[in-house]
Parts: C-alpha cells; sequence; structure tokens
C-alpha cells in the first residue's frame, strides 16, 4: 500500500495548510512524520536532528517551461538554490534526479547550468528524466553531463562511506509500458552491488520511480525486480526518484522509496484527471508544492533520514 | 479546434472506413489534447501528410512504436508533420506518457 492511497488530493491540500508556514515529512525509522515547519526556518531542527546532511535531492527543475501552472521556473530553482546555499551545514553533495531542461534544448541546458552553477556545494551527480533525452541520442545531455558515466548515463560512486547507484530508466520507452532499465544497465548494477558488503548504506537514484507507483501513466520501472531483489540483503536502502512531482513514500523491509517534488511544477495525483501534466493551483500554494529533500547519514542505527521541505519553508 | 471541425473529421474518418481507402494522398490535422491523440485511428493513402499538433500545456512527442520516425519535444502549440511513403500498420505513441497511442492504416 502506498501513502497516496489513502489521501485525495484534497486531503493533500489539506495536509498542506496543517502547518501555517508548510508542512514538512520528516523519516526516522521508517516512519514518516509531519512535522510544524515552523521548525524548519529555526535551529530547532537542526539541533533536533544533530546530524550533518549527507546530499541534498533537486528534482524535476523543467528549465524552459513557460506554461501557467509556473511561468517563473527559473525563479523557483533560484530560491532552491538560495535555500541550499543558506543551510547552516552545506551538504557533502547534490542529487538532480532527471527533468533538468523541459524541452531538451541548448539552451534550456545552459540555463540551468547556469542557475545550478550558483550552488555552494559544487559536486552535482545527476540522471537524464525523459524530458532531457528528447532529441537524438540524447546529445545534449550527454556532452553536459556523460562524463560521470562514459556516457553510458549511468554509473556509481562512494561518498562517507555510502554508496550512491545512479540509474537511468528513461532510454528504452515501449508504448503502454513503464520506465525501463535495459539488460545491459541491469547486469551492471547487479556487479556492481554483488561483492559490496551488507552493512553499506546505499543510495539508488533515478528519474522514474522503481517502485510502481501508478501503472497506467507509466510511474514505475518494469524490470527492475533483479534488482530489487538483490538490495533486498542490504541494512539500509534509500531509493530516490522524481519524475510525478510529488512526495509517495513506501517502505519495505530496509529499502525506503522515495520520490522528491519539483522545483517547477506539481502534478495530480496518479489518475486524477486526464493525466500528468502540470498541475495549476492558486499562486499561493504554488511554493507550498515546491521543494528539495535532504538527506543526512544517522549512525545508531546506521541508516538514512530523509526531510522533505518546501519553498515556503525558506521565507 | 472547433468540435464541429472534429465531428466532421469523425465523420470523414467513419466515411474512410466504410469504402475503399482514399485513392489519392491527403494532408490530415491530428490534434494533441488531454494526453490523446485526436483522432484515435486513421487510415490513409501512401504518400499522405499527417500533421500532429499539440494543445496541451504539457509537452508531448511523435513518435512511431516501430523506429521509423520520431518527432522531438513538441510544447503546447508546436507541431510536427510526416509523410508516409510506405504502406503498412504504423502505431503512433508519445515517448514521454506511455498511455497515448494512435494507429495509423496506411494503404
Amino acid at each position: 500500500m502506498t501513502r497516496h492511497d489513502k489521501y485525495t488530493r484534497r486531503d493533500a491540500l489539506k495536509c498542506l495548510g496543517f502547518g501555517g508556514a508548510g508542512t514538512l515529512f520528516a523519516l526516522a525509522g521508517g516512519v514518516l512524520t509531519p512535522m510544524d515547519l515552523a521548525l524548519a526556518g529555526t535551529d530547532k531542527l537542526s539541533k533536533r536532528a544533530a546530524v550533518k546532511p549527507l546530499f541534498v535531492q533537486i528534482s524535476d527543475t523543467h528549465i524552459g517551461f513557460n506554461k501557467d501552472a509556473n511561468p517563473d521556473v527559473a525563479g523557483t530553482l533560484d530560491q532552491t538554490i538560495d535555500i541550499i546555499n543558506g543551510m547552516a551545514e552545506q551538504p557533502g553533495l547534490i542529487l538532480h534526479t532527471g527533468d533538468i531542461t523541459h524541452l531538451c534544448t541548448a539552451g534550456q541546458f545552459d540555463q540551468a547550468q547556469q542557475i545550478l552553477s550558483r550552488l555552494r556545494v559544487t559536486e552535482l551527480h545527476t540522471v537524464p528524466g525523459e524530458h532531457d533525452t528528447t532529441d537524438p541520442g540524447a546529445a545534449q545531455y550527454f556532452s553536459r553531463f556523460g562524463k560521470a558515466s562514459n556516457n553510458k548515463g549511468y554509473y556509481s560512486f562512494d561518498h562517507a562511506g555510502v554508496h550512491f547507484m545512479a540509474l537511468v530508466n528513461v532510454m528504452e520507452f515501449k508504448p503502454g509500458g513503464l520506465g525501463s532499465l535495459g539488460d545491459e544497465q541491469l547486469a551492471w548494477a547487479m556487479a556492481d552491488l554483488r561483492h559490496r558488503s551488507a552493512s553499506t548504506p546505499l543510495v539508488v537514484f533515478a528519474h522514474m520511480p522503481l517502485w510502481s507507483v501508478y501503472e497506467p501513466w507509466g510511474w514505475g520501472t518494469g524490470d527492475v525486480a533483479p534488482l530489487l531483489a538483490e538490495l533486498k540483503r542490504f541494512g539500509s536502502v534509500t531509493v530516490l526518484n522524481g519524475h510525478i512531482h510529488q512526495i509517495v513514500q513506501k517502505v519495505e523491509g530496509n529499502i525506503t522509496f522515495h520520490t522528491a517534488r519539483s522545483t517547477a511544477f506539481p502534478q495530480p495525483i496518479g489518475g486524477e484527471g486526464a493525466g500528468p501534466g502540470p498541475l495549476k493551483v492558486p499562486p499561493e500554494l504554488l511554493r507550498q508544492m515546491l521543494g528539495l529533500t535532504t538527506v543526512s547519514l544517522v549512525e545508531h542505527p546506521r541508516s538514512l533520514a530523509l526531510i522533505d521541505s518546501t519553498l515556503t519553508g525558506a521565507q | 479546434m472547433s468540435r464541429l471541425v472534429l465531428f466532421g473529421l469523425a465523420t470523414l474518418l467513419v466515411a474512410a472506413q466504410s469504402v475503399a481507402a482514399p485513392p489519392v494522398a491527403t494532408d490530415t490535422e491530428v490534434t494533441i489534447e488531454n494526453f490523446h491523440f485526436i483522432p484515435a485511428t486513421l487510415k490513409i493513402a501512401a504518400g499522405s501528410s499527417v500533421t500532429w499538433t499539440n494543445k496541451d500545456d504539457d509537452v508531448h512527442t511523435v513518435m512511431d512504436a516501430a523506429g521509423v520516425f520520431r518527432s522531438g519535444a513538441l510544447d503546447g502549440g508546436q507541431s510536427f508533420r510526416y509523410t508516409f511513403a510506405k504502406a503498412g500498420v504504423y502505431r503512433i505513441a508519445c515517448s514521454l506518457h506511455p498511455q497515448m497511442s494512435e494507429v495509423i492504416v496506411v494503404e
């Protein structure tokens, strides 16, 4: 059962109003807890958490989008970066889980890179979204971000004792299907994990959800099962995705699946309306539905803690 | 596109299906709206062109599932035109939204 099964959009909006300044979800020990965002703007939260942020996840910046749902996506990304740059403890790195641009043009990639270069944290790791790969061969994306993966798109690295795996599930499109990793990537991922100690905390990130959120809209990854089976033996696994522009979370054993908000525009809950298009909300609600995810390493027991915050929280 | 025009297109389509394939090449408009290709089925003669226009706020693409052709990203208001030189059954999809499909029969 996923979290959103039980809630309608109206409930979600109610919940958003809950904290006044916004609502923040903190995950600790597998329990998702809404907290008043008034705490987030103060030192109380950072003291309570008492941990240095390991990394920040941003997603779905859609640079180039200019329709009613948010005519200023550059502005909301700027605001997101101000929030990150303003964090008392700077995270070690930033993950961008795709849809960097809206239409995959050189100009949009240039603008996105220019805005992202304002981050004080210089280590940025990306995966492409389907919006970043609509040009032939995804040349625009790979010419800028291909180096980390030798132009394969998927790669892994270690940081602070945590193993990170970046996966691409937007390149093998099948009509009527879900996201797909493909045999070659899957074999690489299995080999990358095989000899790794089960006590190594893992972060696996990709654009489209690596678990089934809403299949009629393609919100899932069709061939992920062997990888999930391999992940089960690890003590702490955090699977991070974007694509659906809203937080949906599931905890299964030691694996936490979590999708991030967009910095650009919200999307409807799966199945509500004709399709997963930009959701127009009253302007005063927009920044409550955009945000970022901060992930910290907790030592006892060794696991990761996720905190989602909205753009409203920083004001 | 007005409902009248859509109705007209639908009528033409029904007419086209009830008789033999059009003998001459035509130029057909397809609308992409509310995450649907309209019309969802189409029968045309070889050499005909189809122009897809995206009326949604979201981006769509137009691709043939067999990999014969593929548009780039179409923002709201943008169009893509393709001329079907060869007969066959073309399954059309949007590479961003797997639930969208259209079948074009070229005779």
